[in-house]
């Protein structure tokens, strides 16, 4: 038996970051001062944008060729990304829309303000997309990216990183996150990894080699979950009288 | 000692940083490996209701606009139904809509419709809104506010969220002001005197 929705778990915004982080420049002119105004959800949140299997193509997963010549492939270390969608009471969430976007192998992304001297790979865009498993599960194919210097202090380098915006089945999850790499040392040094309030917060935020999902002779595997805010359960929600 | 709850924690946010138009829209920053743009369009045929157009800009606290920001919406119908897999909203509307803003001035436009209002958990109904969402370089956790409606006086001084925010001085942040029939604008406001109410929901 199925107990009814009810309200979503408020944001832990111990837990999230600030808006206001000094060390990260842009942050002090695009802060918010004034405290959010909290209120439970209501259907506003509770609803959201359901994307279907119909809007992918066959390579909008595959970045290592969605943007390359007939025949040709991205150059760099390649690898899956791979892992799951729950919610914070561990449930599954499947039919979530993950789109991500990254550097190419020498650092470089495909845009005109990058200001990074790394030299464009003709055969990588920098986009992909997907949407989970039933099983909340998903899974796409990209070459490593590299680390790139950023304008912030005087030499600021980001960690390899990989941003991901993902939707889940209410807009009250909607998130845009990054995933770092196990082991980068730069994630010590940088100040948007700065931004998160706790080493368990990065721990979160950083992927495992997970060589049981390698693919000899092919790719290595990197392994992220990725959780989003839950939705309560409840026969015991309190309704004024009359309503 | 105790047993512990097993709950997870929910995923840190991150900035979506200089580059989120290459992950989002990725046709406006000329990567044209999909179709079209996502959210490009929140109708997809002849839709009820009245049709509008909102467009505004998003400030930060020195009066810039930001030309580097991702602004989302979403709402209910012209009958105040959210779309849903099998729901009873209107087929031709979305609800849903992104953009990358306007590539000099930063400036979004929606072609949307007016939503009516949608039922409060306590069964009061809410004032006609469009919720938005903000995200950009420097904003460690994407934005979210509301919309409201200048031209709807009567529903918005019965709605629940409005009628219980402290500083009643501020509410107008949140109203879109008509400046042509069916033409709005709501201007956001990272910082300052002005600064938009943002929601923690
Ligand atoms: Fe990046």
């Amino acid at each position: 038996m199925k107990l009814p929705q009810a309200g979503f778990i408020p944001r832990d915004r111990e837990w999230q970051p600030d808006a206001l982080t000094p060390p990260y420049k842009t942050s002090l002119k695009r802060s918010p001062q004034s405290a959010l105004l909290s209120f439970p959800s209501t259907v506003s949140e509770e609803t959201g944008p359901v994307f279907g299997h119909d809007i992918l193509g066959p390579l909008d997963n595959d970045l290592i060729h969605n943007y390359a010549a007939e025949g040709a492939s991205a150059i760099g270390p390649r690898i899956i990304v791979h892992g799951k969608v729950l919610d914070e009471l561990r449930r599954p969430v499947p039919n979530a829309l993950i789109e991500v976007w990254q550097a190419n192998a020498g650092g470089r992304y495909r845009h005109k303000n990058e200001g990074y001297l790394a030299a464009l790979d003709p055969n990588f865009g920098g986009c992909g997309r997907m949407i989970t498993r039933e099983d909340g599960s998903y899974s796409f194919r990209t070459v490593q990216p590299g680390p790139y210097p950023w304008p912030n202090g005087m030499n600021d380098w980001r960690p390899a990183h990989i941003h991901f915006s993902v939707f889940g089945q209410s807009f009250a999850q909607r998130l845009i996150t990054q995933m770092y790499f196990e082991g980068d040392p730069h994630i010590a040094l940088c100040p948007i990894v700065g931004t998160l309030k706790s080493p368990e917060a990065v721990s979160a935020l950083t992927a495992l080699l997970d060589m049981n999902a390698t693919v000899p002779m092919d790719a290595r595997a990197y392994r992220f979950d990725i959780v989003l805010r839950g939705r309560r359960q409840t026969y015991f929600e309190n309704r004024p009288e009359g309503t | 000692m105790a047993q512990h709850l097993d709950y997870l924690k929910e995923s840190p946010s991150q900035t979506a940083g200089p580059y989120v138009h290459i992950g989002c829209t990725p046709n406006f920053t000329g990567i044209e490996i999909y179709d079209s743009d996502l959210g490009a369009s929140l109708k997809r045929g002849p839709v009820k209701g009245q049709e509008i157009t909102v467009s505004g800009t998003v400030f930060d606290g020195t009066g810039t606009p930001l030309r580097d920001a991702m602004i989302e919406i979403w709402q209910a119908d012209a009958a105040g139904i959210y779309p849903s897999p099998n729901g009873s909203h209107d087929p031709d509307f979305l609800g849903w809509g992104r953009s990358a803003g306007n590539m000099e001035t930063g400036e979004f436009t929606f072609e949307t419709v007016k939503p009516g209002g949608v039922p409060n958990p306590d069964g009061r109904i809410q004032a006609p809104h469009i919720t938005f969402w903000i995200v950009a370089r420097g904003i460690n956790i994407g934005l979210q506010t509301r919309m409201y409606f200048a031209d709807e006086k009567e529903a918005n001084q019965g709605d629940p969220i409005l009628t219980r925010i402290e500083h009643q001085n501020r509410i107008p942040t949140l109203l879109a002001i008509a400046e042509a029939p069916g033409q709005y604008r709501f201007n956001i406001h990272l910082q300052g005197a002005d600064e938009t109410i943002f929601f923690d929901i």
